[in-house]
């Protein structure tokens, strides 16, 4: 199957939610740095409910569109949601064979979301 | 080209392999190279008539085995032109032997204030070895920078050397920029103020001709498997008199001559720097990656490289997406061409050529200071060897001209 099919480009071109937030209520970043890749999420936390998402940072097309992918689905989510958030999840809205190779790549967005979400609940 | 690629890549079977009717084109030879027919087979013979172990038994296999893998020591000492050799130790990599020379030489002989020069072409490997010795001494790392023709800034090393430099350390050729440096300035430069040199000479014995009694380096570190030898070995050359000063850094069989409860004596050069069993298989077979390299000719793969660096970049500086990181000057370019696509990730130029069948690399090369020198998060990288030929660049081409085509950028 191709790796690059069109909604991942188009992500990955025009990614949704893209840019950082005025006032967020928890920021955090993760990188991966041997592969050159960096991903900050703030998120706007309103009763335990995100409200708003904002990413930024640079990555391949599968961490970005993946990450794009994911800040839809993130609005509206508990913070717990995000917390039990599968992998499995990311691989089925990709929608292509993730190797070996490219999983990090694939779940960087997530990683960097549950990290929002946990340093949110410690933070209250 | 100078080589017969067609007869060579006969010799490599891990070539001979197609993924949907393509033709494997391996161009991540910075990483490892690929290993011919010879050395392959050299490991399995040796297990199956050979195997037993080094220095040890008075057994026929015994004392075969010994005398295959001091022959081979002894190949390797010609190959580098070192005086004896008990000069030559083998490790199990490059990063093994310059721990060897940061912990046998550097605990002894660095201390608080004294200064070790690197350059910033360093590989991780030749880096955190420096980076700790001089946490734990209170010593100071610098770092040589490059001018902006990817060429090391001398001016800056000759400024930065003085009597507080107890040790100079550095790449003979970047992994990234495949920049050559002028290493035989460097260590004379070097020697004028005390300072001793160590080459980390990973990417240059295996494209290259290299003469440590011209040279002059007062260590050498290199590894088999970038030069057609098996992984899991390398090679630490020193000058005898320093390492005959050194204490060991690692303890415990083979390293001894006489051994009492409290106390043990040290065994002679090589072997008191090469505790317990080594990688016997690997020696043997490191012997015949070096028959293959002689007849082939280092002056030869070296004019191989050129050519095939020069027929890269003409192709690639067709594009004006495309960046290549490589000093212009084709006599300080080895074998190795970084480039980047704008707008594409490197991961997925990689991806988009493995797609294609054709292997390169693609991140920061553990080379991580030298990527944000160079303003990228990463690069993708191809690197060539004697089996490589115009063929295999231009199958690199048609994956870039897809990568280009997938990724919709306008050329």
């Amino acid at each position: 199957m191709d790796l690059y099919s069109e909604i991942i480009l188009d992500h990955y071109k025009n990614p949704h939610n893209y840019g950082k937030l005025d006032n967020p209520t928890i920021s955090a970043t993760e990188d991966n740095p041997l592969c050159g890749d960096d991903i900050q999420i703030d998120l706007k936390v309103e009763n335990d409910k995100v409200t708003e998402v904002g990413f930024s940072g640079e990555g391949c097309a599968i961490s970005q569109a993946s990450t794009s992918m994911l800040s839809d689905k993130l609005i509206g989510m508990t913070l717990d949601e995000i917390k039990n958030f599968p992998n499995e999840e990311i691989y089925k809205m990709l929608g292509v064979q993730i190797s070996p190779g490219r999983v990090k790549c694939a779940l960087l967005g997530l990683v960097t979301a549950k990290k929002a979400a946990i340093l949110s609940q410690i933070k209250k | 080209m100078i080589l017969d690629t067609e007869t060579i890549k006969k010799d490599f079977p891990i070539l001979d392999q197609q993924i949907n009717g393509k033709t494997l084109i391996y161009l991540d030879n910075g990483a490892t190279t690929q290993k011919p027919k010879a050395v392959i087979e050299a490991i399995t013979e040796y297990y199956e008539t050979t195997n037993s172990n080094v220095h040890r038994g008075i057994h026929s296999l015994s004392e075969k085995a010994t005398k295959m893998y001091e022959d081979s020591r002894k190949a390797v000492q010609k190959l580098i032109n070192a005086k004896s050799d008990r000069e030559i130790i083998f490790t199990k990599g490059t990063t093994e032997a310059i721990n060897t020379v940061a912990y046998s030489w550097g605990e002894a002989n660095i201390q608080e204030g004294d200064e070790i020069i690197v350059t910033i072409l360093e590989h991780h490997s030749n880096l955190v070895p420096w980076q700790q010795l001089c946490k734990r001494k209170g010593a100071k790392l610098k770092t040589v920078p490059l001018k902006s023709d990817l060429s090391l800034d001398m001016e800056a090393y000759k400024f930065m050397l003085s009597e507080k430099t107890k040790l100079v350390s550095f790449t003979a050729i970047s992994n990234l920029t495949g920049t050559i440096l002028p290493i035989k300035e460097m260590t004379k430069l070097a020697h004028e103020l005390g300072a001793k040199v160590l080459l980390d000479a990973a990417q240059m014995t295996g494209h290259m001709p290299t003469n440590v009694a011209d040279i002059d380096c007062d260590f050498m570190a290199f590894s088999a498997h970038k030069m057609l030898g098996p992984t899991g070995l390398g090679v630490l050359y020193g000058k005898e008199e320093l390492l005959e000063e050194m204490s060991p850094f690692q303890f415990g069989g083979s390293m001894v001559v006489t051994v009492g409860e409290q106390n043990a004596v040290w065994n002679d050069l090589p072997w008191k720097f090469e505790a317990g069993t080594p990688n016997i298989a690997g020696v043997i077979a490191f012997h015949k990656a070096l028959d293959y390299l002689q007849k082939i000719g280092l002056d030869n793969i070296r004019e191989h490289d050129k050519e095939l660096l020069a027929y890269a970049k003409e192709k690639f500086s067709k594009y004006k997406a495309v960046k290549t990181y490589s000093p212009e000057n084709p006599e300080i370019a080895s074998a190795a061409l970084s480039f980047t696509i704008k707008g594409v990730h490197p991961h997925d130029i990689a991806s988009i050529f493995n797609e294609e069948n054709v292997a390169i690399r693609s991140g920061q090369h553990c080379a991580e200071p030298l990527s944000k020198v160079l303003g990228v998060s990463a690069t993708a990288r191809m690197s060539f060897y004697l089996y490589n030929d115009k063929e295999d660049i231009d199958r690199a081409m048609e994956a870039l001209e897809k990568t280009l085509e997938i990724f919709k950028i306008e050329n």
